[in-house]
């Protein structure tokens, strides 16, 4: 009976076989798809299970912190009062992540994409998450906030050298701990009126007005065929692309030089100017203030828009039939752009001209205190000579000294600007204000954007200017 | 050295395993250190070495590497489930106390000679039949997923098919004994297909009613497999005529197909077995979601599982994301945990047992011995074949254990029974073959 016996036991080989070959099947074959599924919920439970590491603001305050739950879990806490929620975000395993707890999440969880050995694996070894400092500065987030007052806006700051974020204010913003709750979360995201969950610095998309015209500025002086002493009428009324152009208030300056034509923002000057540039030129220097592509700031890719002229709802480039040249220098035109953006043309001109990456994390430290990563400045672009640069940061120093940005000034400071004020509706008088600038004016420290969302009769001048002057005066106390 | 001494040094691999184990879960869960629970590890190698001195007195010849091996799995098990939860680990070893018992009762009281067993064989049959009803049994019978497998006597729970599988299978070996020859010389080729004579065809068409009947009345597929497939296996054995397995194999797919499409619970686990991430299957109660999570448990797992301790049992509100762990799915925590190759290591003990098994009854010098042997041997395979199947979504998923590894008193008493068997019929088997 030996043969019957050892035929059965080939048969329990095969079966046994057929085991490992289905192990394989799921372990390695359909592996990846099986973790794809939508039914599989373990990773966003095993998330649950690690230690996120906290996140700080420059002065070291927690602004996101994890705390232990029932059966090893963690969940997250932000401040009571948040100061930073659009930029910090939130991670919750219901409602998912955003912000920079999104952006750095490989980090706060600790993963380091390292292949854990054998023995770690076999000890089971807890992953602890990394701390992540940021460069958000608490003192000028809150005096932005206080500044705004309740209006809808954004203010956003730069260190212009190294292109550290220090203020990333969204109004109105929102209580991170309260979108853990399902109905709060949807109350939040359908309220269209107020979109408190959008990130305004980042995300939203306004017409830039008058601040346009520094970017104008700059191609007209670094392509060489203009100075800051070209004199150019200043007349309102003046054809642009066959149509009339009016100064604000219809008002006639005749014959001035470019200085002037910025320190009271000559609308017809400008717009002349880039029609003699040319749409190429202003296409290349757009492009090199970072115009036409995301922002390189370290937020996720649905948290941030790119600024430039919008033909459908998609960026075009200048060089786009579609775009009137002398209109768009004045920021008119179908041009929309980002608060980040425009406080990057700023700190470009702040910087003589180099542009740096916006950076939001300062460093990463691992549990040890060792730091992993560190934000080191970043050059994106030469925009502009280190002449032209200084040419129009003067040019810029008068419009604060005696022009229309006197409202940014400081108490024994000078500060470089320039104002805006682009008309959303003028049967309503609905305006939306803005301010550029930096300071001090000598050796720039700080370069800022401040806008005001649909505001009622606002200028640029009276209604964002005292923003800004009271974010640098804190900054610069 | 002698068969005793290889077997005391083959217990060394289970030690080492246990105390690893045990102290790789102190490691992982510090707060669990405490005196209490390192005995676990003490004492279960105080009882493996008690069984080894059972054995060295009263079976000096049985087979050395059969035991060790047994011990491997059972201390990898209770690792296992003491991982899962320490209350269960502590049941399961007082269920190895029983179990140990049990075996050593078995050892004494047969090793005289265990074929008295064929005297009973009618009994035997009868008691085997009787432990498989008793799950319908209003009042003590329990229906778990649609299917009876288990009796709930207040204190204890007892699936008495565990038992009743080594209760067939004696008397299958035993009825074969008997008749093999009668349906070897009387069989007739019709067709091209060599058929059992027709009066011993009658005894063989009613274990196949009784397949049949287990699969009505249980609602198991998986059990049925399991007890069908033993009987063929023995019957193959005893008549080396294969076209008999696959007129009987026939028949139960036959059967098995009529019924799957006749009795509900049946189909059901069929579709969910084929349809496991359908939306209503998924959320029906008894449908695909534990064999969902099963996939998903061992696609987390991958080759080299995702670490001791580390996989997910429960959701942090307490509910279970691997329903269930500790006895149906506990291959699928395996395989989490300790990966492809893992799931092989344990894949291949049970390999080596059958193997093992297999020589027993390939040295075994009378007909019932044989049979008996190998009946133990291939229904201890085909019950992993059949729960491991179920969790790879080879076949459905059944509610058979893993033996040695779940979590579940009869498993464990029943499969040392078998056990105890095997060595019973190693030892008069090596010491006839070397006698001459």
């Amino acid at each position: 009976m030996n043969k019957p016996i050892f035929r059965v036991y080939l048969v329990v080989v095969v079966l046994f076989a057929l085991l490992v070959a289905w192990t394989s099947r799921w372990t390695v074959f359909e592996a990846e798809a099986l973790r794809d599924n939508a039914k599989n919920r373990r990773e966003l439970l095993d998330q649950q299970r690690i230690d996120r590491g906290p996140i700080r603001d420059r002065d070291g305050n927690l602004i996101a912190r994890s705390v232990a739950g029932p059966q090893d879990t963690y969940s997250r806490r932000y401040p009571d009062d948040p100061l930073f929620p659009h930029a910090v975000g939130y991670s919750f395993v219901d409602r998912g992540q955003a912000g920079l707890e999104r952006f750095y999440t490989d980090a706060l969880v600790g993963d380091h994409g390292e292949i854990t050995t054998l023995l770690d694996q076999f000890l089971a070894r807890k992953r602890e998450g990394d701390e992540l400092r940021t460069t958000l500065d608490p003192g000028a987030q809150r005096a932005a906030i206080d500044a705004l007052a309740g209006r809808k806006g954004a203010v956003v700051v730069m260190e212009p050298d190294t292109g550290k974020v220090r203020v990333l204010a969204s109004v109105p913003g929102y209580d991170q701990n309260a979108i853990r709750d399902q109905d709060t979360f949807e109350a939040l995201n359908g309220d269209e009126e107020n979109a408190p969950l959008l990130n305004r610095a980042t995300q939203a998309l306004y017409p830039p007005g008058s601040t346009f015209k520094v970017v104008t500025a700059a191609a007209a002086l670094d392509s060489g065929e203009f100075t800051p002493d070209s004199t150019i009428d200043g007349n309102s009324g003046k054809e642009i692309s066959g149509v009339p152009l009016a100064n604000s208030g219809g008002q006639d300056f005749g014959p001035i030089t470019l200085t002037t034509a910025l320190t009271n923002s000559v609308n017809t000057v400008w717009a002349e100017v880039a029609e003699d540039l040319g749409k190429g030129t202003m296409a290349r220097y757009m492009e090199r203030f970072g115009f036409g592509v995301d922002p390189p700031i370290d937020l996720p890719a649905d948290e941030k828009a790119p600024s430039g002229e919008y033909v459908e709802g998609r960026v075009v480039p200048a060089t786009s039939g579609a775009v009137d040249v002398g209109r768009m220098a004045i920021g008119q035109d179908k041009l929309l752009v980002t608060p980040l953006q425009m406080a990057t043309v700023a700190a470009t001109v702040a910087n003589d001209g180099k542009r740096m990456k916006p950076w939001l994390m300062d460093r990463i430290v691992d549990p040890d205190g060792r730091t992993r990563e560190d934000a080191d400045p970043e050059q994106e672009a030469r925009v502009m000579s280190e002449s032209a640069a200084r040419e129009l940061q003067q040019m810029m120093g008068n419009v604060v000294r005696e022009g229309t940005g006197t409202a940014a000034a400081l108490q024994g400071i000078e500060v470089g600007g320039k104002t805006g004020t682009a008309e959303i509706d003028p049967d309503t008088d609905l305006n939306q204000p803005w301010f550029i600038g930096f300071a001090p004016l000598d050796d720039p420290q700080y370069a800022i954007a401040v806008t005001v969302e649909r505001s009622q009769g606002g200028q640029g001048g009276d209604t964002a200017a005292p923003i800004a002057q009271r974010v640098l005066q804190e900054l610069l106390r | 050295m002698s068969a005793r001494n290889r077997e005391l040094l083959a217990l060394i691999p289970a030690s080492l395993l246990v105390t690893v184990g045990f102290a790789a879960v102190f490691i992982q869960e510090d707060d669990l250190i405490s005196d209490a629970s390192l005995t676990y590890g003490g004492v279960f190698l105080g009882l493996c070495f008690v069984a080894h001195l059972i054995i060295r007195f009263t079976l000096p010849d049985a087979d050395p590497y059969l035991f060790p091996l047994v011990a491997l799995l059972a201390c990898f098990g209770l690792v296992m489930i003491y991982r899962i939860d320490e209350t269960l680990a502590r049941e399961q070893a007082q269920w190895f106390v029983i179990g140990l018992i049990v075996f050593a009762a078995t050892i004494l009281l047969l090793r005289r000679d265990y074929r008295v067993l064929e005297r009973y064989r009618y009994t035997i049959a009868l008691l085997g039949i009787v432990l498989l009803l008793l799950p319908r049994v209003p009042g003590i019978g329990a229906q778990v997923n649609g299917a009876y497998l288990g009796i709930d006597l207040g204190p204890i729970a007892f699936q008495p098919a565990e038992l009743a599988k080594i209760c067939i299978i004696v008397f299958l070996a035993s009825y074969l004994r008997d008749t093999r020859q009668m349906l070897v010389q009387g069989a007739r080729r019709f067709a091209g297909i060599t058929f059992p004579p027709l009066k011993h065809l009658g005894p063989l068409l009613v274990v196949w009613g009784a397949a049949m009947v287990l699969l009505v009345f249980i609602r198991d597929l998986g059990s049925s497999l399991m007890f069908f497939g033993a009987f063929l296996a023995i019957l193959y054995v005893a008549t080396d005529r294969a076209s008999f397995v696959v007129i009987g194999f026939s028949m139960f797919a036959f059967g098995a197909w009529f019924f799957a499409s006749t009795v509900g619970h049946v189909a059901d686990r069929i579709d969910a077995w084929q349809h496991p991430f359908d939306d209503e299957l998924y959320d029906q109660v008894g449908g695909s979601y534990q064999i969902a999570q099963s996939l998903f448990a061992q696609a987390d797992g991958g080759v080299a599982g995702a670490g001791f301790g580390q996989a997910l049992i429960e959701t942090p509100g307490g509910g279970p994301i691997l329903p269930a762990a500790q006895t149906d799915l506990i291959y699928a925590l395996i395989t989490n945990e300790l990966g492809l190759a893992g799931a092989c290591g344990v894949l291949v003990v049970y390999l080596l047992i059958t193997e093992r098994g297999m020589r027993i009854a390939m040295l075994a010098q009378d007909s019932f011995s044989t049979l008996l042997a190998a009946g133990l041997s291939a229904v201890f395979a085909l019950q992993v074949f059949v729960i491991v199947g179920g969790v790879v979504k080879l076949i459905p998923l059944t509610g058979v254990t893993l033996p040695f590894i779940s979590y579940g008193g009869s498993s464990i008493v029943a499969n040392f029974l078998l056990v105890a068997l095997l060595l019973l019929i190693s030892d008069r088997a090596r010491r006839e073959a070397v006698g001459g």
